[in-house]
């Protein structure tokens, strides 16, 4: 008889997924959002083995070579070398872990005291909640790349501390987002129905009301994690986030400055590959939420 | 000629799952004057096909039909504005929660004024002349002062009222019902279905009601159509339809009632309504039908006296056999 | 009645502060004004009213979710309103009163298993079982209220509105409650699906021998299941007594009222209908006297000053003015 269940409940989670895919690739943006960032994973994580040079190696005998199908460029260089002779695409590469890393630790910091924050602003209710949603509020009310800078000087400059400033920049949305969807589920009856069976206080916010506010969390999640990698390159290029010679893409804007006139592919490619990227999953983002919330759903 | 006609009327949604079949082949036709109730469970299709009628389905519906039409005029060929000004002003519909079919950023008065605005030529002093009328036709008390409130400040009785109004602002021919009492207090139910009631009988419009409720359609209805999974099983006129149903669903229907219960353990019909995924073949019902026979199993019945059944019930409530379908199979 | 009642309730009253910021003083309102009831093993007591009434209330009070303004509440000899300070206590009341909801769609966990859910109230109140038998009575359960054991691993939204009720029957009774709050469990329900929960019910209730607190506004349910009725009309018990009785020869005009309004399904019944005129007021500000008063047809002077007491006219209780003084008799019962 388990068989029989375990054949049921796999068929069950199969039917969801089939269902969950066929919103998702009714829109073909969310489908080559998802293709790209893929590619963005496995380049990030292959970056070592598919590399042609090391991200940090100068070489002074290639300074400033232009991209390959340009006169003077090499197809040892295929993007070109930057002002002290290293392999843009290398480093190029190489930026990608740093983006996705800056985004997974800033969502993961964010979301997990957002949520901690939300939940229990929206459960208790009264003076507590006043309390967090008003320092929220201040939070908020200052423009976030102007908090995030300030964080950062206070903390002192340095990829890690751009990543701690963004995600408190971060943490408000998530802590709204997540109170007001535990104020609406709060009251469904299926929450009274735990109670009345003798449900606490935290396993009614963890495992009764949590698992059912998550669905605009996911999303959020991913639109900021597209706005994270812009804010982390916004701060390496005011030289307040990573630190040279690290090869991150804002911070190779930076250094590539004052170039932009004599060696055009030194601002454009890092650019490109933060406007892609980010387009990427923000296309990704709104399929998700079509294909996720309730009230889209078509009959 | 009846005021509408409907034949062949069928809606697919296409789904996830591929295309459901909403809305089953229905026929329908009503006369001017006439009270038409149409009662079925969930999933029997009853409003998506009136929301058909009135062109309100979503994309995602393919509604196809032989022919239907309002006073003549052919609904189906029709250039889609054309159509609209017909939905809007020869016939209207209300919705079960009036709480919501009521924008709640505009007082009643303007809602009232803006569906005459757009049907009827009459100038501003005569429609707001008109909106009074209209708000004490239906019983509101003081309607000059209730035409500047908001809905929500309204109850749902109120809020129900003055749906009523705006509906029957341009005079439709025809008005369609779906659960106007549903989302109401029994007190109040019986206020709106009398309210209704006397409306059709004053202004000679035909009034189809879309309904669960079995003691609603006993309340006020001439003819009954019973629905069931997207089908018409039963159209019968009212008294005939209590007393001697034909078809064994609206046989199970009637007895599942608790008011007509003789003992303490109800008869219910087992199983429930077919879905998308488990529709059966031959006869829609026949899963849960207790007479079933085995051609009802793979052959579905076709229309006959009004009865969607191959072995229709006498007035006895035993199942006849006009085709000789049980004999064949040696059911006695 | 030789058992004992299973739980007393003498005097319910609950108020609500609303409104009220910063400035303004809260508005009280008077949900339910006096309640007074038994429940008895293996009966049911159904309380009608429209909305408004204190159904709702009343069953928050019940299932002890809210502790009542003023008045006793005895659950099994323990007393539920002072009583819950003491965790033994607590935990043996909670385990005594269990609910089923309305709406079968909103009262189950959507993202819960069912077998989860069923197991959820031993897990938190019974710590002592381990995993497995904690399963076997999930199961078991399972398959008492007719559903198949099979799909314990499921997603609620895997059934249908009459097998979700189900489920939250079987929620209901895994602790063993004696009682059970019934929150119109069978109006969201299709009819030929509510003769089949309507049935379950019955035989769980003679199994278990569990007392009912049918909270309803459908007369012919009400009258179908319930042992005793009690009418509310703005938070005030108005009718009270066995339902044969009180459904036979209502004495409150509303009773008599509500009865004349539910349509039956019956289309020779020649009605006689006592309109009523008017809205439901709201209970933020009732009406004085007796709180049906703008809309009875018996209504008097007497009715707008005075609140009415409650009369014993055996079997039933009435708290009307009309009953008192004998005016009742002029409106013929509208079944009789």
């Amino acid at each position: 008889m388990s068989t029989t269940t375990d054949v049921a409940s796999a068929s069950a989670t199969r039917r969801a997924f089939d269902e969950f895919w066929h919103y998702f690739s009714e829109s073909r943006e969310a489908v080559a959002g998802m293709v790209f960032m893929i590619f963005i994973i496995l380049v990030a994580i292959l970056a070592p083995v598919i590399a042609p040079h090391s991200p940090i190696e100068t070489n002074t005998d290639f300074l400033r070579k232009p991209p390959a199908w340009q006169d003077g460029g090499s197809m040892q260089f295929l993007l070109g070398t930057d002002a002290v002779g290293r392999d843009i695409l290398s480093r190029l590469i190489h930026g990608s872990r740093y983006s996705l890393l800056v985004g997974c630790i800033v969502i993961f910091l964010s979301l997990t005291f957002g949520i901690l924050l939300g939940v229990t602003a929206g459960y208790f209710r009264g003076f507590y909640e006043t309390a967090v949603m008003r320092v929220m509020d201040v939070i908020l009310s200052v423009p976030s790349l102007l908090m995030a800078l300030v964080l950062v000087a206070i903390l002192g400059p340095g990829l890690e501390n751009a990543m701690i400033a963004i995600a408190v920049t971060y943490t408000p949305h998530f802590v709204r987002l997540s109170r007001a969807q535990v104020i609406s589920e709060a009251k469904r009856d299926y929450v009274m129905a735990s109670r009345i069976a003798g449900a606490g206080r935290f396993r009614l916010m963890a495992i009764t009301i949590l698992p059912n506010c998550m669905s605009p969390l996911i999303v959020q999640s991913t639109l900021s994690f597209s706005t994270a990698i812009l804010d982390a390159a916004a701060l390496g290029f005011l030289g307040m986030g990573a630190q040279p010679p690290t090869p991150e893409w804002g911070t190779m804007l930076a250094e590539a400055r004052e170039f932009i006139t004599s060696a055009w592919w030194m601002v454009t490619f890092p650019g490109l590959a933060i406007l892609i990227t980010v387009l990427a999953i923000n296309l990704m983002g709104d399929g998700l939420r079509d294909a996720l919330d309730p009230k889209m759903k078509r009959s | 000629m009846a005021l509408l006609e409907i034949k062949n009327l069928t809606v697919e949604f296409s789904t996830a799952h591929g295309p459901f079949r909403a809305v089953d082949n229905i026929d329908l036709s009503v006369d001017a004057g006439e009270l038409v109730a149409i009662v079925g469970e969930s999933g029997s299709g009853k409003s998506v096909s009136m929301l058909a009628l009135m062109g309100l389905l979503p994309w995602t519906a393919k509604v196809t039909a032989d022919r239907m039409a309002l006073d003549g005029k052919e609904l189906t060929e029709m250039p889609q504005d054309q159509r609209r000004r017909i939905a809007g002003k020869d016939m209207a519909m209300i919705f079960q929660e009036p709480m919501t079919s009521l924008n709640p950023c505009f007082t009643v008065g303007f809602q009232i004024n803006e569906i005459m605005k757009r049907h009827l030529s009459l100038t501003r002093q005569e429609r707001d002349k008109r909106a009074v009328e209209l708000m004490s036709l239906v019983g509101i008390p003081s309607p000059e002062s209730r035409l500047r409130a908001f809905p929500h400040q309204l109850s749902g009785g109120m809020s129900q009222r003055v749906m009523i109004a705006m509906m029957i602002a341009c005079n439709p021919r025809l008005l369609i019902a779906d659960e106007p009492t549903t989302a109401l207090d029994v007190t109040i139910q019986a206020q709106i279905l009398e309210l209704l009631a006397s409306l059709q009988q004053d202004t000679g419009m035909a009034l189809v009601l879309i309904t669960h409720d079995m003691g609603v359609v006993a309340e006020v209805a001439q003819r009954v159509i019973v629905q069931y999974a997207g089908q018409q099983v039963e159209s019968r006129n009212v008294i005939d339809l209590f007393d001697t149903p034909k078809h064994p669903y609206t046989q199970a229907l009637l007895a599942a009632l608790p008011e007509r219960a003789t003992t303490q353990h109800l008869p219910s019909i087992p199983g429930v309504v077919p879905g998308q995924l488990d529709r059966p073949d031959g006869c829609l019902f026949n899963p849960r039908c207790q007479y079933a026979i085995q051609a009802c199993r793979h052959t579905p019945p076709g229309i006959q006296n009004g009865v969607r059944c191959h072995t229709p019930l006498n007035a006895q409530g035993h199942p006849t056999d006009p085709m000789g379908l049980r004999q064949k199979e040696g059911v006695s | 009645m030789s058992t004992p009642p299973v739980l007393q309730a003498r005097d319910l009253h609950r108020h609500y502060d609303v409104g009220g910021g910063a400035f303004t003083k809260p508005t009280p309102l008077r949900a339910l004004a006096g309640a007074s009831f038994d429940l008895y093993p293996g009966k049911t007591l159904a309380v009608v009213g429209e909305s408004g009434c204190g159904k709702s209330t009343m069953a928050r009070l019940v299932t002890m979710m809210e502790p009542p303004t003023s008045g006793t509440l005895e659950i099994d000899g323990l007393d539920a309103v002072h009583g819950k300070k003491s965790r033994n206590v607590a935990r043996q009341l909670r385990q005594t009163v269990q609910m089923v909801f309305q709406d079968p769609y909103g009262s189950l966990n959507p993202r819960q298993r069912v077998g989860a859910m069923l197991e959820e109230p031993l897990k938190i109140n019974r710590p002592t079982l381990s995993a497995k038998e904690r399963e076997e009575a999930g199961r078991s359960m399972m398959q008492r209220v007719g559903l198949r054991s099979e799909h314990y691993d499921r997603y609620p939204h895997m059934f249908s509105g009459g097998q979700r009720q189900r489920i939250a029957i079987a929620r209901a009774l895994m602790l063993n409650p004696k009682i059970v709050v019934l929150d119109e469990p069978v109006s969201a329900l299709d009819v030929s699906i509510q003769a089949q929960v309507l049935n379950l019910l019955n035989d769980l209730q003679e199994e278990f021998q569990l007392a009912y607190l049918f909270i309803s506004h459908d007369l012919s349910v009400v009258k179908h299941v319930a042992d005793d009725v009690m009418v509310m009309y703005l938070g005030h018990p108005v009718e009270f007594g066995p339902s044969k009785e009180a459904f036979a020869n209502p004495q409150h005009p509303y009773t008599r009222a509500l009865l004349s309004a539910t349509p039956m399904a019956d289309p020779r019944r020649t009605r006689q209908r006592i309109k009523l005129t008017g809205e439901i007021p709201s209970p933020l500000n009732p009406p004085s006297g007796c709180t049906f008063h703008p809309r009875c047809p018996l209504a008097n002077e007497r009715c707008k000053r005075e609140a009415p007491k409650t009369l014993t006219r055996d079997p039933v209780t009435v708290a009307c003015h009309a009953v008192e003084e004998g005016r009742n008799e002029v409106v013929s019962s509208p079944r009789a």
